[in-house]
Formats: C-alpha cells, sequence, structure tokens
C-alpha cells in the first residue's frame, strides 16, 4: 500500500502524533548520553520541516524538485532581512512573513517549472535554484550580504500576556524548535490524510486518470509545490535564528541535494521519513568525520550509502521498517471470497443535480467532427447524436476510428475540425477534466487504475471529484468528514459487486475484477453519458456474463455509448447501432436494420451475420 | 568595457564555451534518448575527465595523451556504471534513476576530493596552442580558438557516427522505440552500453579540452551540469541538433551578458530558458510528447 492511500476512511489514528510528541520530550534527557547537544537536534528538527514539505511533494505527489534551496534560501533571507534591518521586532512575524514569502516564490517558480513533468521538471527546478543561488550572490547582496550572508539574527521572545520567555540558544532554542516542528509535523499529517493528499497521490500513480475523473490536477500540482515552498521558507526563516546568522549556503544546490538524499534515506511518503534521515546525515556526519576519522571524506561514505539505499531500498528506513512490522506484524487479510450483493440490482443511478435535457433533443452530439494526424485522418467529417437515456452501440473494424472518437467526446484529445455538443451547450475545447465535471466520462480500453492502491482507494478518487469539484483547498479537512462521500464509494462497490473485495490492492485483481473497477471508476463520477470503450475485451465466459449483467443495472437513468468487437453482447444490448468504418460513419439504425444493411455486411460483417 | 574588440572576444568566447556546451549536452541527450535515463552524475564525469587528463598529463607531458586518455578512462567508468548500477534502472521509475545517478555524482565528486583533495589543479595547454594570436582586428588566446576547433570538430565526428553509420542508424532508432528495435534482433542492451560509454566519454572528453582553460576543481561539474540542463530545455530532449543550437546559444548568452554586468549572466541564461517553456515547451528542436 502506498503513501497517501494508507489508512483511508479508516479511524483517525493519534499514533504518529502521539509518538512525535513523547520522542521529541524525552529528547533532551537522552541526547546528552550519545553526545548530542541541543544544536544538532535544533538542526535535524531545521531539517525535518523543511522535509515535511517535500515529502509532500516528492513522496505523495510524486514531484522530485532539485530546487528547494531556493525557498529554503528566499525563505530564510526574508526572515533574516526583515529582523536584521529593524523592520521587523517580532522573531515569530518575520518568520510568518519567510514563510509566506517563500510560498510566494513557489507559486511564481511553480508556474514555470509544472509547464513540464519528469525528467523536465527536475532538470527546470535545479537551473531555478541555481539562479536564485546567483541572484542572491549578486544582483540581490544589497539586501542579503552576498556572500557574507546576514548575521546578526535575533533570538526570538515570546511574550505570552503574563510572562515573557526569552529564547535564548541551548535548550530553550530546541523546545521553540520543537513546538514549531510539532505544529508543522499536525498540519503535514492533516494535509495527507485531507482529500487533498489523497488526489496528490492518485496524480502521483496515475495523472491521465486523475485528470479524467474530474480532478484539475495541474492546481493540485501547484498546491503541493506551494506547500513545499512554505515548508522550506519556514525551515530557512529558522536555520538563521538557531545560528543568529543566515548564511549564503541555504541557497546552493548542495542544500536541495540534502534534502533529497535524507528523504530518500529515511524514506519517501512518510513524513518523518526526512526527519530520520537528517538525523542519519548529521549523526554520520559526526560520526563519520571525528569517529572513524574520516576528516572530509564523510560525505563519500554518506554517498555510498545513499546510492546502496536507492539500489537496495528503496522505501528508506522507515519504509523498512514498516514493511518488516507489516510481514511480522500483521497477518495479511486473506481472500474474501467472492461475495455477490443482493441488494446491487436494485440500487439505483445516484444522481446529482443536473439540468435536464429537453425531450427529444440529443444529450450528446458530434457535428462534423474531424481528427487528423498528419497526412492520416483518423476520423472524417463524423456526425452523430444520442438521445437521453439511450444505449447507443458503435461497431467497426479496428482502426476504424472508434477510440479517437471516444477520445475527442470526452476532451482527451481536441478535435482538427467539428464540434461537440452535450446537453445543447459546447464543449469541444473544454479539455477532459471539466468535461468529466458536466458528467461525461469514459472507461479505457486500457485499464487506467491507480495500481497502488486498494478498490475502495481506487473508487474514491472520482468520487472526490463528484463531491467537490474539480479543485477544492480542503487541505485540513479530513476525508472522513467530507459529506456523501462514503456512501458513494460504498454504492459503487456494490454496483461493482466489488464490496466483498474492497480492500485489496489493485495488483491481487483477477482481470475481470480490473475491468469492472475501470468501468466503476468512471461510474463513480456519477456521468450522465457513460462512454465504454470494449468493456468485454479479453474476458472469459464467466466475466462477460457478470459484466454484461452490470452494463444492464447501471443504464438506469444513464445515457450509455459502448464501442464493443462482441457483436452478440452489442446486438442484444444495444437500441441503435453506429457503424464506423475508415473513420468515418459508415450506417446507423436498430440492430435489425444494421443485421440487413448490405453496405455493413460488405465493409464488416462479411456475411457471417447476414442469415 | 563595451568596445568592438571586446565584443568580438566575447563573441569568440561564447562560441568555445557554446561548442563545448554543445558537446556535453549532446553527451546527456543521447543518453536520455536512447537508456531514457537522465543522467545527473554526468557533471561528475566532466570533472572526472578535467582530472583523468590531468594526472595523464603530468605522468607523460603530453597533451594529446592527456585528451586520449582522459577521455578513454571516462569512457571505462561510463561502462563500468552502465553495467554495475544503470542497467538495473532501466525499468524502474525515472526518480529512481535521478536519484541514483544523483548519488553516483556525489560518489565520483568525493572520491576525487579524497584523492585530489580541495586545491585547484591546472593543465597548461599544449605548446602548439600556447600565446595568443593576432586576428587582425584582435588578438586572441590561442587554445580558446583551438577548443572552438576541436569541439567542432568532436561534434561533427559525433554527427558522423550518430546519422552516416549502421550503428548511429540502431542509435537514433533506439531513441524512437527502443523496445522494438531490441524486437527486431539487435541486442538493445549492448547499444545502450554503448551509448552510455560514448555519451560520459563525451562529458569527460569536454572536461580535459576545457581544463587548459579553467582550473579543476571537484564541485566544477556542478555548475557545467545546470548549463547543461538549460541547453537540454531549450534545445528539445533527445534532439542532437537541440542540443548544438542550445549550447551555442547559451555560451553566446553567457559570454554577451557577463560583458554587460557578469552577475546576471547565469540569469540571463535562465530568462532564456522560461522563455523557451512558455512559448514552446518541448524545446526549439524537440518532438512533441517525447518526455
Amino acid at each position: 500500500m502506498s503513501a497517501g492511500f494508507v489508512g483511508a476512511l479508516s479511524r483517525r489514528s493519534w499514533l504518529p502524533e502521539a509518538i512525535a510528541v513523547i520522542v521529541l520530550a524525552v529528547a533532551p534527557s537522552v541526547a546528552p548520553l550519545v553526545s548530542v547537544d541541543s544544536d544538532i537536534l535544533g538542526r535535524i528538527l531545521i531539517w525535518g520541516l523543511f522535509g515535511f514539505g517535500f515529502d509532500l511533494l516528492f513522496g505523495f505527489t510524486g514531484l522530485l524538485s532539485f530546487g528547494q534551496s531556493a525557498f529554503f534560501g528566499a525563505g530564510g533571507f526574508i526572515a533574516a532581512y526583515l529582523l536584521t534591518a529593524n523592520l521587523i521586532g517580532n522573531v515569530l512575524v518575520a518568520l510568518a512573513l519567510g514563510t509566506l514569502g517563500a510560498a510566494a516564490v513557489g507559486v511564481v517558480v511553480g508556474l514555470i517549472a509544472l509547464r513540464r513533468t519528469g525528467i523536465y521538471f527536475a532538470m527546470i527546478t535545479v537551473a531555478i535554484a541555481e539562479t536564485f543561488f546567483f541572484l542572491e550572490n549578486n544582483p540581490l547582496s544589497a539586501w542579503t550580504g552576498g556572500e557574507n550572508g546576514l548575521p546578526g539574527v535575533p533570538t526570538p521572545s515570546l511574550d505570552l500576556g503574563f510572562v515573557a520567555i526569552k529564547i535564548g540558544l541551548g535548550w530553550s532554542m530546541y523546545w521553540f524548535l520543537a513546538a514549531i516542528f510539532l505544529i508543522g509535523f499536525f498540519i503535514a499529517r492533516r494535509i495527507a490524510r485531507s482529500p487533498v493528499g489523497h488526489i496528490l497521490s492518485a496524480i502521483r500513480d496515475n495523472p491521465l486518470r486523475a485528470a479524467a475523473v474530474g480532478h484539475a490536477i495541474h492546481a493540485y500540482k501547484l498546491t503541493a509545490f506551494t506547500i513545499a515552498a512554505a515548508y522550506a521558507g519556514l525551515a530557512g526563516g529558522l536555520l538563521g535564528v538557531l545560528q543568529g546568522y543566515m548564511p549564503p549556503e541555504a541557497f546552493t544546490f548542495d542544500t536541495s541535494g540534502q534534502l533529497v538524499m535524507q528523504t530518500v534515506i529515511g524514506g519517501t511518503g512518510t513524513l518523518i521519513g526526512p526527519t530520520i534521515g537528517a538525523a542519519v546525515w548529521l549523526f554520520g556526519h559526526d560520526f563519520l568525520q571525528y569517529g572513524l576519522g574520516l576528516g572530509a571524506a564523510w560525505r563519500l561514505g554518506l554517498g555510498l550509502i545513499f546510492v546502496l539505499l536507492v539500489c537496495l531500498l528503496r522505501r528508506g528506513i522507515v519504509g523498512g521498517i514498516a514493511d518488516l512490522a507489516r510481514r511480522f506484524g500483521r497477518v495479511p487479510a486473506a481472500r474474501v471470497a467472492f461475495v455477490r450483493t443482493a441488494a446491487a440490482a436494485s440500487l439505483q443511478a445516484k444522481r446529482r443535480a443536473r439540468p435536464e435535457t429537453e425531450p427529444g433533443l440529443p444529450i450528446l452530439e458530434a457535428r462534423g467532427l474531424s481528427k487528423h494526424y498528419g497526412g492520416l485522418a483518423a476520423n472524417s467529417d463524423v456526425n452523430f447524436a444520442v438521445g437521453v437515456g439511450e444505449l447507443r452501440g458503435i461497431i467497426g473494424p479496428n482502426g476504424a476510428g472508434k477510440t479517437t472518437f471516444f477520445k475527442m467526446l470526452t476532451g482527451e484529445v481536441t478535435p482538427s475540425q467539428g464540434q461537440i455538443f452535450f446537453r445543447g451547450s459546447e464543449i469541444t475545447r473544454k479539455g477532459v477534466t471539466e468535461v468529466c465535471q458536466i458528467g461525461l466520462t469514459k472507461s479505457y480500453q486500457i485499464n487506467q487504475l491507480f495500481p497502488k492502491a486498494s478498490v475502495r482507494e481506487n473508487l474514491l478518487i472520482p468520487a472526490l471529484a463528484e463531491c467537490r469539484g474539480r479543485f477544492r483547498l480542503d487541505l485540513l479537512k479530513s476525508i472522513d468528514r467530507v459529506p456523501g462521500l462514503q456512501a458513494d464509494v460504498e454504492e459503487t462497490l456494490a454496483l461493482l459487486d466489488l464490496t466483498a473485495r474492497a480492500d485489496v490492492l489493485v495488483a491481487d485483481l483477477a482481470y475481470g475484477e480490473k475491468r469492472r473497477l475501470e468501468i466503476g471508476l468512471a461510474l463513480a463520477t456519477a456521468p450522465s453519458v457513460l462512454l465504454l470503450d470494449e468493456p468485454l475485451a479479453g474476458m472469459s465466459p464467466q466475466e462477460r456474463v457478470e459484466t454484461i449483467r452490470l452494463l444492464r443495472n447501471i443504464r438506469k437513468g444513464r445515457t450509455l455509448v459502448l464501442v464493443e468487437h462482441d457483436m452478440d453482447a452489442v446486438f442484444d444490448l444495444a437500441e441503435r447501432i453506429t457503424v464506423f468504418h475508415e473513420g468515418r460513419v459508415l450506417a446507423e439504425g436498430t440492430p435489425r436494420e444494421i443485421q440487413g444493411n448490405s453496405f455493413v455486411q460488405e465493409a464488416y460483417l462479411g456475411g457471417v451475420h447476414a442469415a | 568595457m563595451l568596445t568592438w574588440p571586446n565584443f568580438y572576444s566575447q563573441l569568440l568566447n561564447g562560441l568555445a564555451l557554446g561548442s563545448l556546451l554543445a558537446l556535453i549536452s549532446a553527451g546527456l541527450t543521447i543518453i536520455y534518448g536512447t537508456l531514457g535515463v537522465l543522467n545527473l552524475a554526468h557533471g561528475a564525469l566532466f570533472m572526472l575527465g578535467g582530472y583523468a587528463g590531468y594526472v595523464a598529463y603530468e605522468e607523460t607531458d603530453s597533451f594529446l595523451i592527456a585528451v586520449v586518455a582522459g577521455a578513454f578512462f571516462v569512457m571505462v567508468v561510463g561502462f563500468a556504471l552502465e553495467r554495475g548500477i544503470i542497467r538495473y534502472f532501466y525499468n524502474r521509475p525515472a526518480e529512481d534513476q535521478i536519484l541514483v545517478t544523483f548519488g553516483i555524482g556525489i560518489v565520483i565528486v568525493e572520491l576525487v576530493r579524497a584523492a585530489f583533495g580541495n586545491l585547484s589543479k591546472t593543465v597548461p595547454p599544449p605548446a602548439w596552442a600556447a600565446g595568443v594570436t593576432p586576428l587582425g582586428f584582435m588578438i586572441y588566446p590561442t587554445y580558446r580558438i583551438a577548443v572552438l576547433g576541436i569541439a567542432a570538430a568532436t561534434l561533427a565526428a559525433l554527427y558522423i557516427v550518430l546519422y552516416r553509420t549502421r550503428i548511429g542508424m540502431v542509435v537514433r532508432a533506439g531513441i524512437e522505440d527502443a523496445l522494438m528495435v531490441n524486437m527486431l534482433g539487435i541486442n538493445v542492451y549492448r547499444v545502450f552500453l554503448l551509448v552510455f560509454g560514448i555519451g560520459a566519454m563525451a562529458a569527460g572528453y569536454a572536461g580535459i579540452i576545457n581544463a587548459p582553460v579553467v582550473s579543476l576543481t571537484p564541485d566544477m561539474g556542478e555548475n557545467i551540469l545546470v548549463q547543461t540542463f538549460v541547453v537540454v530545455v531549450i534545445g528539445g530532449v533527445g534532439s542532437f541538433s537541440g542540443a548544438v543550437v542550445g549550447g551555442l546559444l547559451a555560451g553566446e548568452i553567457l559570454s554577451l551578458t557577463s560583458m554587460v554586468d557578469p552577475a546576471y549572466s547565469e540569469v540571463m541564461l535562465f530568462v532564456i530558458m522560461t522563455t523557451v517553456l512558455v512559448l514552446r515547451p518541448q524545446g526549439l528542436l524537440g518532438v512533441q510528447g517525447r518526455e
């Protein structure tokens, strides 16, 4: 099971928070025994805070940034400048402004870097971070002190009204950092367990499908990027406060690299992993440098450990411990026998209020739709209309342009020419997320699931899009408190006959079950028109029967369009059939008319069904 | 100072730097294009080439031997890395590939630091290219002209290998669709090994060619890696001609901006990269959808 999906729809566990409080409380008593001082502990906490944001970005959302130093430095220097220039007297206010400043920088940088994904994203973040280093060093040196940094950052004093606490260096600084660390941890945990946290994990596992079920994935990625920048900015500010000095090294590529390495060593997708990694890093540094007398070669030792971990234990220390605990502690749930849910057949399609189409008018219509790839015409001048509540079949030989046609209807592919209307209004260039949100989506010919999650967690993602719309910043809301979400998921599970398999991981499902889940992901967005791309392909006879029964069940209250090569199923299910041939509509009519159509027989059926 | 001789000299500096960047970027981009691996150790390999050349030069006093030995050494290191580590990452997520090459880069840098210390090392230019050359309108360091010539000749050689030979055809086919090449009965993993070695060699070779112009430090690869990324983003990932165009463009931007104010040269590079990303996200010569 993957990060972010852990514990979905389960009861809130306060265990990690409790452990964090206890560890932080006893650390000052234990640390001196292993000759660790408050300074090292403080640094671990600062790197840990830095890591909360980075883990939400990398571990949860899958965006590997090598540019976090830009925000660490930005937040640090904003806070340090405000304090040393005597513009702000209150350290906490300066830290807050530094955090906000770093978040603002994060939004701007994110808008640029998130234009690309994968390796491009990694390269762009590297380049941006280097640019910040040069900006700090020269053009902005009047404010940042250039190579000298900013000395004289004051320590905070907290005026609680009845008592004023002056934080000095040493253990009082530790308690100050520990308090901020805990707040940061609580917030990060809440974000991870919020609807947004779950959507971020879905984006990591299958961005295409996360967008197709109605989430504005770009906005969510920018959200994760901004959160990571804010955490980085806070950590940078605290570094200045801890040291009484804001060092220019905060802006270097080494800072970003160290964060990445600590996070991977500790374990990604665990939130606390980067803190553990920081502890290993800082202890390891002292141990290798002084304990083993390696001197400056300590980085070599940590580099080798890092490479080994990436090669052999990619989930890091925390992930490795979690895997061990799972293996020895809890016996995996036995496979539950496949139980037919009697309620499924009687379930009515759930509907949220949507404007009704006037009777007689088509709910979905394509006019003169064409798609060209270079010289190749996938579709030419397709006219197509489906009435409300209809079950339409589309048949045609391989390469007839059926899948491209579906992709254009759902906004996944932009047509070269022509228009698409849904409920009478044009949706031609709306894009797949918007089209899904207004009630039109499709299931895929090749399964597009969230492979690391369970069946229930898969269905959660489209249900969230249905409950919350394309984008909402309910970062601190528990997923258990989204109204109607649980009921939506249970209802879809029942409809799919997967209730008994709800907590099974996708990887452990039978093929037919995966296919039904594929339909379920589309279904859980509560579409009024559902396009099904070869739902029966590759199924065993038994699975085929079950899926046909599912199709009959879900058509109540919905309009279905079905692309399928299983002729018996199409001619049995569909009220009308459209025949595609070489990218065009060859014929359209009732199953009986199509069977009797001589063009169709010649082009496609080859006389087999002619009798 | 904004004078014409200064401008010409910076223009030439930009060409020399640009052709070196093009060479390094070509190495990065053919590795990525064929193997699908973004090699974050590329900057470290560049640095390693410089140090390998330095050692060879100290032993033999011959610049030619230094270049050949430096390039060859880095190629062997490239082979070893591909065999020992990289090939186990072809089927792992892109993030893992980036992480492991990042780690390899750190290990290489720290090994060099452990062996040679932090003090900078220098390699003198070969005797035939020492001194300055009068170009009529100005005088210019001879070795920089040589760098331009050597890098251009090497790029041309690389181009011929990639576009005019059978193995080059296989590599280019591998960039398009490695799986298909494998199915056609060509051992694509042997091609991968070769490509990683050649790509690494390009970086190492550039490192030793560049050595007489700069002083060698273990950290010198980091900045080059960043500039190489910018070149590849500007030119388009997986595109050889993109690497050349992007490299020359980046070299001139760095050079000409530093004539006005050196503090802004790297910043200007970033501005250009951002502009390209906004107007043409796939890069100047990149193909849409290839990531």
